[in-house]
C-alpha cells in the first residue's frame, strides 16, 4: 500500500510538470489528457485508500517516513504519510473534485492562451493539497499549507493583465501570509513543548503540557496549550477565511471560475478545518481556545451571510456564502463536534462546486457577464444548469433529505447541546445564518433564472447551454449534492468512524449525545421538521421569492429605507478600507519615513556623511601628502599583497 | 593533495593569466579557471568526513616564524559549504559576463577570478593573520570592480564601501594582535583555548562586532551596501550579496562566539536585538524602495537578521533551559546555530538569483526603477517564471531553500523567548509584501509602456544561469539534509566551546 500512497500525490504532480514544462510540445488536447489522467489515477488510488480503510476497524492504516527531509539537533524533520479515516475523507473529495473540475476546465478555458499552464497549476494545486492532508507531521503539513497558498497565488492572477486581479493575488498571499505567521508561531511551540514535529508523538505528549505556563507579558500565566492552539488556529483563520482574515476570499473570484470552485470553495479554504479537526488533541485539552472557535466561527457564519444578501456578482454571492459556510464548520470545531464539521466540509465541497461551476456556466452563457442583475429567466435557455444549480442550492440551504441538511443539522444540534462558553451565542448565530442562507441563496436563484430576461438581444441570440464538458461535471456533482448526506450520516457521524484520528473529551462529546437519539436516516429527516431550521430555511426562500419575484419593489423600498444597512453591508463592514487605510497604507507610510528618517536623515546624514565632512574638512590639510587616487592605492595594495605571498609560496 | 592552496592560487593566477591573454580569449579561460576550481571544491565535500569536528585538508607552512604567523588552511562542516558557494558562484559570475562586459572584460573577469581567490582564503585560513589578510585583500577586486563598472555615484559608493569595510576590520587586527601576542601563536583554533578575562573578552568582542557586523551587515552600520549593491555591476552586486555578507558570519562563529564565549553572552542582547531590528525596520525600509536594486539589498540585510539571530539567539535558548541541561544536547541550540548556517548558504543562491535578475531587465532597459517595468511577463514568459521562483524563494516559500535556514531559526527562538520568535517571524509577512509587491509591478500587469512592449526572453546564456540557481534553490528546498549532514558535528563542537566559560 505504501506505493499507493506514494503515487497517490505523485500522479498529478507528473501531470503538472507534464503540462507546466511542455505543454507547447504536448499541445493543448495532450496538456489536459496527460493532467487530467494524474488527477484521475490520483482518485482511483484514494478510493482504494478508502475501501481499504473502510473494510478496516477505523485505526491508523499508515504511518510511516517516506524520507527525511533533515535531521537538525536530533529532531526530525521528515516527508511521511499518517492515512487513517481523516486522511482518505479528505483525500477522496480532493481528487473527486479536482477530476471534476479539471473535466469542466476543457470546456470553461476552451480559448484561452493559458490553457496549459492552467492545467499544470491545477494539477499542482492537487498535488499541494493531497501533501497537506497526507501528512504526518507539521513540517510536511506546512509545506503543504503554503505550497497551496502559492498556486492559489497563481491562480488568482491567473489573468495577470487585469490589475484588479494581481491586487486580489498579493491581497491574498499577504493576508494568508498573517495567518501563517501565527501558524508558524502554534508550530513552533508545538515543538518546544513536546520536542517533536512528529503527529502522533506529539499528540501522545499533549496532554504532558497541561498545566505549562507562558508568560507572554511579565507577570501574567498563560496556559501553554490555549497559546499554542490559538496560534495554530489563526493559521486556520487565514486559509479558511474567518474573520478579521476573511477578506482575501472575495477578491479571489478574480480567478477563472474553475479555480474557484476548486480551491476558493471545495478544498484548500477547507484546509484550516481539516488542520483543526487534525489538531483535536491539542484543542480538546483547552476551553479557552474552542471559545476562541465557536465565537470566531459564529461571527463568521452570521456578518458574512448578511453581506451575501447585497453582492450582485453572480461569484461574488457564492463567495459570501462559502465564508458563511466555512463558519459553520469552525463553529462545529469550537463544539468539539470535529466530525460534524469535517462531514459539513465533505457535503459542502460538493454542493458548494457544483454551485460555482454552475455560475461558470451561467457566465459562460452570458459571455463572462457576471452582474446577477442583468441576468434572469435564464430557466429556459439553459435546463441542466438550471436544475443542478437548484440541486446546490437547496443542498445549501438544508433542504431536508438534501446532502447540506444532514450537515449542517448535525452542526446546529451540537451547537445546541454543547456547553462551551459561546455556544448559546453560536446557537443564534448559527440559527439566524440558516435564514440568512437560505434568502441569499434563493435571491440569485432567482434573479438568474427567473423572472424578467433583463439582457439584451445580443446577448440572448448566442445563450444556449453550456457543452457536455461543463455540463457533466454539473450533473456528476449533483449526485452527491443530493445523496451523500443521507448515504454517510450514519457511518461518519455517529459509528465512531474516524477512530483515534479525533479525539474528544467524554464530556463535551456532543456528538454522542446526538447519537443516541440517532435512529437512521429517516428519523433524522423527521426530527429536523421538529427543530426551527428547516422552516428557517423555508422562510428565507419564501421571502426572496416574495421580494425578489413577486413584489421587486419591497427590495428597492428596504435599500431606501434602511440604506445605512445597506450601506454597512455594501462596504463589507469597512474591513476592506479599515485594512487598506491602516494596514496597507500605514505600512507603506511607516516604511516610508523608517527609510527617509531613519537610514537616510539620522544613519547616512548625520552619522556617515556627518562624519565624513569632518573628516574632509581635516583632510584638506593632510591632503598634499598622498596622491588622492584611491585606484593607486587600490592598486599598489593588490601588487604588494601578491608579491609577498607569492614570494612566500616560491621560496618553501 | 592541497586542494585549498590549489583553489585559490589557481583562481588568483588564473586571474591573472585572463588578464594577459586579452579581451578576445579571457571569457573562455575565466569559464575553464572557474569550473575547474570549482570541481576542486568539490572533493571538499566527496571527501569530507562527516564524523568529525578536526580541520580536515590541513596544509600548513612556516610564513613569518619570527611572529608566529604561519600560512596554515584547513576546512571544517562551517567552512566547507562556503567554500563550494563561492566557486559555484564564480561560474554563475563568469557565465553572467560574457557578452554583457565589453568594457575591459579581461580586467572585469580577473577581479571576479582574484577576489574567489581571496574569499576562499578567507574561509579556508587557520591562521588569524592570513584570515586577516585574506579578509582585506576582497576589498580591493570589489572595489576595482566598483569603481571601474559600477553606475553614477560609483565613486560615493566605493569610498563609502571601502570605508567602512576597513574601518570596522582595523579594529579586529588590533584584537588579533593582542590575542596572538598573548598565546604565542595566531592559529585560531589555539585562540579558541586562550583564556581571557571578562574585560579582555568584552574589549575583543567589540571589536570583532565592528568588523563583522559592518561586513554582515547589521542594523545601524549598514547604509553601505544598498549603495555599494547599486552602483555595482550585476555580478559584483551577485558575488557581495552571495559571498561577501557571509565573511562576517563566519566571522562570528569562527572568532566572536568561540573565543570571547562569556562576552558573547553577555553581551547576545545587542546581537539580538539588532538582528529583529534588521528583521523588522529594513523589512519596512525594503518597503519603501523604488530602486529595484536597492530593495533587493535591503532584504539581504534583514535575511542576514536570521543569521545573526540564529547565532546570538542561542545564549537564550541556553539560559532558558535551567540547570543541569547540556546545551551541545539541547535541540533548539543546535537548531538555531545549524539554522544559521542554512541561511547563508541558501541566501548565496537566492540573492545571488535575484541581482542576476534584475541585471537581466537592466541590461536591456538599462533602468532598475520599479516604475519603469510593468508587465515584463506578456513579453518575458520565461524571464519571469524564473523571476515568480526567486522571488517566492526569497519570501521564504517551503520547497525552496529560503524557507529551511527562517523555519529553523524562527522554531529554535521560541525557546528563548516568544516575542523574539514573534518578531522574527514577521519577515513571514514583510518578505512577501516588499517581494511580491516589487512582482506585481514589474513583472505582472498589461505592458506598460514601449520599452517593455520591445524586450526580448532571456537567451540560452541567461537561462544556463539562472537555472543552475533554481536547480540549487529547489534542491536544497527539497532536501537540505546533506547540507546538514556536512556541519552537524563541527556545530556541536562549536556550542561545546561556546557554552564553556573561559574565565
Amino acid at each position: 500500500m505504501k506505493l499507493v500512497y506514494i503515487l497517490t500525490p505523485l500522479a498529478p504532480l507528473f501531470g503538472a510538470i507534464a503540462a507546466g514544462f511542455f505543454g507547447k510540445k504536448l499541445g493543448r488536447v495532450n496538456s489536459h489528457r496527460v493532467t487530467i489522467a494524474g488527477v484521475a489515477i490520483a482518485f482511483l488510488l484514494s478510493l482504494v485508500a478508502l475501501s481499504k480503510s473502510l473494510s478496516g476497524d477505523g485505526s491508523v492504516m499508515f504511518n510511516e517516513t517516506i524520507y527525511t527531509w533533515m535531521v537538525s539537533g536530533g529532531i526530525k524533520f521528515e516527508v511521511g504519510f499518517l492515512i487513517d479515516r481523516l486522511t482518505v475523507v479528505m483525500m477522496t473529495v480532493v481528487t473527486s473534485v479536482s477530476l471534476m473540475v479539471h473535466i469542466y476546465t476543457i470546456g470553461y478555458m476552451h480559448d484561452d492562451p493559458g490553457y496549459q499552464r492552467f492545467f499544470s497549476y491545477i494539477s499542482l494545486f492537487t498535488f499541494a493539497m493531497l501533501m497537506l492532508v497526507m501528512a504526518n507531521n507539521f513540517m510536511q503539513l506546512f509545506f503543504g499549507w503554503e505550497a497551496v497558498g502559492l498556486v492559489s497565488y497563481l491562480l488568482i492572477g491567473f489573468w495577470y493583465k487585469k490589475p484588479t486581479a494581481i491586487f486580489a493575488n498579493l491581497k491574498a498571499f499577504l493576508v494568508n501570509r498573517v495567518g501563517d505567521f501565527g501558524f508558524l508561531l502554534g508550530i513552533a511551540a508545538v515543538l518546544m513543548y513536546t520536542g517533536t514535529l512528529n503527529y502522533s508523538e506529539a499528540f501522545a505528549a499533549a496532554p504532558s503540557m497541561v498545566g505549562t505556563t507562558i508568560e507572554l507579558i511579565p507577570g501574567v500565566a498563560w496556559s501553554a496549550l490555549t497559546v499554542t492552539c490559538i496560534c495554530l488556529f489563526i493559521g486556520a483563520m487565514g486559509k479558511s477565511a474567518q474573520i478579521p482574515l476573511h477578506v482575501w476570499l472575495p477578491d479571489s473570484m478574480e480567478g477563472p471560475t474553475p479555480i474557484s470552485a476548486l480551491i476558493h470553495a471545495a478544498t484548500m479554504v477547507t484546509a484550516g478545518i481539516f488542520m483543526v479537526a487534525r489538531m483535536s488533541p491539542f484543542f480538546e485539552l483547552s476551553t479557552t481556545a474552542l471559545t476562541f472557535v465557536i465565537v470566531i466561527g459564529s461571527l463568521t457564519a452570521l456578518l458574512m451571510g448578511l453581506v451575501g444578501i447585497v453582492q450582485n456578482d453572480i461569484k461574488r454571492v457564492v463567495a459570501y456564502s462559502t465564508l458563511s459556510q466555512l463558519g459553520y464548520m469552525t463553529v462545529a470545531l469550537g463544539a468539539s463536534a470535529y466530525g460534524a464539521a469535517i462531514f459539513h466540509l465533505m457535503t459542502h465541497a460538493f454542493f458548494k462546486a457544483l454551485l460555482f461551476l454552475a455560475a461558470g456556466s451561467v457566465i459562460i452563457g452570458m459571455h463572462h457577464e457576471q452582474d446577477i442583475r442583468k441576468m434572469g429567466g435564464l430557466k429556459k435557455y439553459m435546463p441542466i444548469t438550471y436544475w443542478t444549480s437548484l440541486i446546490g442550492t437547496l443542498a445549501l440551504i438544508g433542504f431536508p433529505g438534501f446532502s447540506g441538511f444532514f450537515s449542517k443539522d448535525a452542526i446546529i444540534e451540537a451547537v445546541h447541546y454543547s456547553e462551551i462558553p459561546g455556544a448559546g451565542f453560536a446557537y443564534i448565530c448559527v440559527l439566524l445564518g440558516v435564514f440568512i442562507t437560505s434568502f441569499y441563496s434563493f435571491r440569485m436563484f432567482f434573479l438568474v433564472f427567473h423572472g424578467k430576461e433583463r439582457f439584451d438581444d445580443h446577448t440572448r441570440e448566442h445563450l444556449h447551454e453550456s457543452p457536455k464538458v461543463v455540463t457533466w461535471p454539473l450533473i456528476l456533482l449533483a449526485i452527491p449534492s443530493v445523496i451523500l448526506g443521507a448515504l454517510t450520516i450514519g457511518g461518519m457521524l455517529f459509528g465512531g468512524f474516524f477512530g483515534d484520528a479525533i479525539q474528544v473529551d467524554p464530556a463535551r462529546d456532543v456528538l454522542a449525545k446526538i447519537g443516541k437519539d440517532y435512529h437512521g436516516v429517516v428519523a433524522f429527516v423527521l426530527h429536523g421538521f421538529k427543530v426551527p431550521a428547516v422552516y428557517l430555511a423555508l422562510a428565507g426562500a419564501v421571502s426572496a421569492w416574495f421580494i425578489y419575484l413577486h413584489k421587486p419593489s419591497i427590495a428597492d423600498w428596504f435599500a431606501d429605507k434602511f440604506s445605512f444597512v445597506h450601506r454597512i453591508l455594501d462596504n463589507k463592514y469597512g474591513f476592506d478600507d479599515f485594512n487598506q487605510k491602516v494596514f496597507a497604507g500605514g505600512s507603506l507610510l511607516l516604511a516610508n519615513k523608517l527609510w527617509t528618517v531613519g537610514d537616510v536623515k539620522l544613519i547616512d546624514g548625520i552619522m556617515v556623511n556627518g562624519t565624513a565632512n569632518k573628516v574632509g574638512l581635516l583632510s584638506t590639510v593632510v591632503r598634499k601628502l598622498g596622491s588622492g587616487y584611491l585606484y593607486n592605492y587600490a592598486f599598489a595594495m593588490i601588487v604588494g599583497l601578491l608579491a609577498m605571498l607569492s614570494i612566500f609560496i616560491f621560496t618553501t | 593533495m592541497p586542494i585549498l592552496s590549489l583553489i585559490i592560487w589557481l583562481s588568483i593566477f588564473g586571474g591573472l593569466l585572463t588578464l594577459f591573454v586579452g579581451d578576445q580569449r579571457c571569457r573562455m579561460l575565466a569559464l575553464v579557471i572557474s569550473i575547474i576550481a570549482f570541481v576542486l571544491s568539490l572533493a571538499l565535500y566527496f571527501g569530507f568526513d562527516s564524523s568529525t569536528a578536526e580541520m580536515q585538508f590541513v596544509e600548513h607552512m612556516a610564513w613569518l616564524p619570527s611572529f608566529g604567523i604561519n600560512y596554515s588552511l584547513g576546512v571544517d562542516g562551517i567552512s566547507a559549504p562556503l567554500i563550494i558557494l563561492t566557486t559555484f558562484i564564480n561560474i554563475i559570475v563568469v557565465i553572467s559576463a560574457w557578452e554583457v562586459i565589453q568594457d575591459k572584460p579581461a580586467l572585469y573577469l580577473a577581479s571576479f577570478l582574484i577576489m574567489t581567490g581571496f574569499m576562499v582564503g578567507v574561509f579556508a585560513a587557520t591562521d588569524s593573520i592570513l584570515f586577516y589578510i585574506f579578509f582585506e585583500a576582497t576589498l580591493l577586486p570589489m572595489f576595482l570592480i566598483i569603481g571601474i563598472w559600477g553606475g553614477p555615484r560609483r565613486v560615493y559608493a566605493t569610498i563609502k564601501f571601502f570605508l567602512y569595510t576597513f574601518l570596522g576590520s582595523v579594529f579586529m587586527l588590533v584584537a588579533l594582535i593582542y590575542m596572538g601576542s598573548k598565546a604565542d601563536t595566531f592559529s585560531i583554533l589555539a585562540l579558541h583555548d586562550l583564556a581571557l578575562s571578562a574585560k579582555a573578552q568584552t574589549f575583543i568582542f567589540f571589536a570583532f562586532f565592528v568588523a563583522f557586523a559592518v561586513k554582515i551587515p547589521m542594523w545601524p552600520v549598514h547604509t553601505w551596501l544598498p549603495d555599494a549593491h547599486v552602483e555595482a555591476p550585476t555580478a559584483g552586486s551577485a558575488v557581495l550579496a552571495a559571498i561577501m555578507l557571509k565573511m562576517g558570519g563566519y566571522g562570528f562563529l569562527r572568532f566572536s562566539m568561540p573565543i570571547v564565549p562569556d562576552a558573547s553572552a553577555q553581551l547576545a542582547w545587542l546581537v539580538i536585538l539588532f538582528s529583529l531590528i534588521a528583521v523588522v525596520y529594513i523589512g519596512f525600509v525594503a518597503l519603501a524602495q523604488s530602486d529595484m536594486k536597492k530593495l533587493i539589498a535591503y532584504s539581504s540585510i534583514s535575511h542576514m537578521g536570521f543569521v545573526t539571530l540564529g547565532m546570538f539567539v542561542i545564549f537564550g535558548i541556553v539560559a532558558n533551559a535551567g540547570e543541569g541541561a547540556v546545551a551541545s544536547q539541547d535541540s533548539h541550540v543546535v537548531m538555531a546555530l545549524e539554522g544559521a548556517m542554512v541561511q547563508m548558504i541558501s541566501h548565496g543562491f537566492i540573492s545571488a538569483a535575484m541581482f542576476l535578475s534584475v541585471g537581466v531587465l537592466y541590461d536591456r532597459m538599462h533602468s532598475r526603477q520599479i516604475a519603469d517595468y510593468g508587465g515584463v511577463v506578456n513579453t518575458m514568459p520565461l524571464f519571469a517564471a524564473f523571476m515568480v521562483f526567486f522571488a517566492m524563494a526569497n519570501a521564504g516559500l517551503p520547497g525552496t531553500s529560503g524557507f529551511v535556514g527562517e523555519f529553523m531559526v524562527i522554531l529554535a527562538t521560541f525557546k528563548a523567548n516568544f516575542w523574539y520568535a514573534f518578531l522574527a517571524a514577521s519577515t513571514l509577512i514583510l518578505g512577501a509584501a516588499y517581494t511580491l509587491w516589487m512582482v506585481k509591478r514589474v513583472i505582472f500587469g498589461d505592458v506598460a509602456n514601449d520599452n517593455v512592449a520591445q524586450l526580448t526572453d532571456i537567451n540560452k546564456r541567461e537561462k544556463i544561469m539562472l537555472g543552475l540557481l533554481a536547480a540549487m534553490v529547489l534542491f536544497f528546498g527539497l532536501w537540505p539534509q546533506p547540507l546538514v549532514d556536512m556541519m552537524h558535528v563541527t556545530i556541536e563542537n562549536l556550542v561545546q566551546h561556546v557554552t564553556t566559560s573561559k574565565l
